[in-house]
């Protein structure tokens, strides 16, 4: 976005724009601001209300009182909150799920595009293809026969089993197939004039090259693993696996009178905190990652 | 293109490649192969016995007026979502266009429902609009408006195409805000001396040169509702009020793992591939036109 600032960083008039037209264009976007944070920001300054409060409408618009309080009794007094799991157990649930779903899904994916970029050997191709199609069968499509496998292996209940069948990836293996494309083939005979192996020239050339891609995949990725539902939800029955995402589901209850909505607010804040956190402060990366994984 | 000279190993691209192929044949290749055999079988819930009946689940499934229903559903609830936040998205892009200053900030603070997981995105929504204890559903009623997502089916679908839209947004903005910078300002400049207004500018010139993009996240959007938003279906109404927002993905889901009419369901998963089939497809025949186009 910055090529075209002026290095004042003032609005500047191009030829056929006018100064109201610039004002408004300020307004419309405070006002769409303000409908798209308003969500998230209601969440927060509920979760500084009593339960009292809450179940008042309306809301008061700014942040009450128990904030301490809240946050305190779910995080540290929550026992037999959400079916007995304390929000630290669902949070390092949920991080062991996102980084594992992040680091496997590079990790697979670099190298199976380093074999079929840098090797030749029977069945290429068909390999290729194979991991190609699976863009054609997300979950959604196989539901039962999947979720039969996963009883057969044993995985229900697992980490393993939340994050293995999810790690295998077509769009990252295309990214690094079309990034390792780029790379000139002398890079790779100097490299093997000057006696490096195929683990050498991995090391020391491809993975610093390949640097950019991996931290944009993994911010994408890592916000991908977070927030998965249905996987999940299909492959945990036991509330010590749970996922904060689903943990949450499970706490809500509009019909039930007996929902601790103020605890609920504070979950869902730390539900979503952490993957905010990665896309604002990692946002460059966040943005090329976006593009890049849609090529 | 590919770099002419190779590693001359023989066993260890199959070493390389064997991690990521054997997850995809367990669980991607195995249980879709399943799905297709079992879309052809009958088979009573607790799987005693078995009968091969070609079609016949096809036909069971397509002439039921509740798989009908869903496709509708899926219809307005898609339709709905990608209207909602492509219109939205776009209108925030162009005029993030126009201003300098605060642009950075402006896009940080549209782009965090990105990282909002669909399911959590309807409970805010739901929390805000709940006849009960919702301040917006309060507002909604002290205008006289007899607003209860959670009776009304219409209303249902209100709700969960909000919430849907909404965690869109911030992608859409992206991908128009990066198709907007690719026009180059001249073409725009010179219709301004031409005297051109900036509506007539936008319909012209900006909007006819935005096409590919817009034609892109169409594919993406549409992808998105049907997919992605089991989390805000099942997280917000459960396919009701009475069916009213029970999406193909949800009925397949309901009618498999909770009502387990496995015949039925697994004839829906094939239905469902070639759905995705046909829409995986129209996204890369467009992105190899976006190629030649440079």
């Amino acid at each position: 976005m910055a090529e075209h600032a002026p290095s004042s960083g003032h609005d500047r008039l191009m030829i056929g724009q006018s100064a109201i037209g610039i004002y408004i264009a300020h307004a419309m976007l405070i006002l769409g601001v303000i409908v798209i944070a308003f969500p998230i920001y209601y969440t927060f300054v509920a979760s500084t209300h009593s339960l009292q409060t809450i179940l008042r409408p309306p809301l008061p618009m700014v942040p009450g009182p128990e904030f301490f309080n809240n946050y305190y009794e779910a995080l540290f007094g929550g026992v037999g909150r959400i079916g007995g799991v304390a929000v630290s157990t669902l949070l390092f649930n949920t991080t062991i799920v996102a980084l594992g779903i992040a680091i496997g899904k590079i990790l697979i994916s670099i190298i199976s595009a380093y074999a079929i970029v840098f090797f030749r050997f029977p069945f290429r191709m068909v390999f290729f293809w194979l991991i190609f199609i699976t863009l054609m069968l997300p979950v959604e499509v196989r539901i039962l026969p999947t979720y039969k496998v996963m009883v057969d292996l044993g995985l229900i209940d697992t980490y393993a089993g939340l994050i293995v069948p999810l790690i295998a990836s077509a769009t990252a293996t295309l990214l690094f197939r079309q990034f390792f494309l780029t790379i000139p083939g002398e890079l790779v005979e100097a490299a093997r004039v000057d006696g490096a192996g195929p683990f050498r020239f991995f090391k020391d050339i491809l993975l610093p090259l390949s640097a950019t891609n991996i931290a944009a995949l993994f911010v994408i990725l890592f916000i991908y693993g977070w927030t998965q539902y249905l996987w999940p939800l299909l492959v945990t029955n036991d509330n010590q696996m749970n996922t904060i995402v689903i943990a949450l589901r499970k706490m809500v209850s509009f019909a039930d009178a007996d929902t601790e909505w103020h605890l609920v607010m504070v979950t869902a804040v730390l539900a979503i905190l952490p993957p905010i956190l990665v896309v604002v402060l990692m946002q460059r990366w966040f943005v090329r990652g976006l593009v890049d994984s849609e090529k | 293109m590919t770099p002419r000279v190779v590693f001359p190993n023989k066993v260890l691209p199959y070493l390389l490649v064997a991690p990521q192929l054997a997850i995809v044949l367990v669980f991607f290749y195995w249980p879709a192969g399943q799905a297709l055999y079992q879309s052809m079988l009958k088979e009573d819930p607790f799987g005693l016995r078995t009968q091969f009946v070609w079609f016949a689940n096809f036909a069971k499934v397509l002439s039921d007026p509740n798989y009908i229903n869903s496709l509708k559903v899926t219809a307005v609830f898609s339709f709905s979502t990608a209207a909602v936040s492509m219109c939205v998205a776009l209108l925030l892009a162009v005029m993030a266009d126009k201003v300098v200053r605060a642009r950075g900030i402006y896009r940080t603070l549209l782009i965090w429902p990105y990282a909002v997981a669909p399911a959590i995105a309807g409970m805010l929504w739901l929390f805000l609009f709940n006849p009960s204890i919702g301040s917006l559903a309060y507002l909604l009623r002290q205008m006289g408006v007899a607003w209860d997502p959670l009776l009304k089916g219409d209303q249902a679908m209100v709700l969960v195409v909000m919430a849907a839209a909404w965690k869109q947004i911030s992608y859409n903005f992206l991908f128009f805000v990066a198709g907007l910078q690719a026009i180059p300002k001249t073409l725009i400049e010179a219709a301004a001396i031409d005297g051109a207004g900036e509506t007539k500018r936008f319909w012209t010139i900006v909007f006819p040169l935005l096409a590919p993009t817009t034609f892109f996240l169409l594919v993406v959007n549409t992808v998105y509702a049907f997919f992605d938003t089991f989390g805000i279906i099942h997280a917000v109404t459960g396919g009701g009020p009475g069916k009213a927002t029970e999406t193909l993905v949800y009925k397949v889901y309901n009618d498999g793992f909770v009502n387990l009419i496995l015949g039925d369901s697994a004839a829906q998963s094939v239905i469902l591939m070639v759905i995705v089939i046909a829409l995986t497809a129209v996204q890369f025949r467009y992105v190899e036109r976006k190629v030649h186009y440079g």
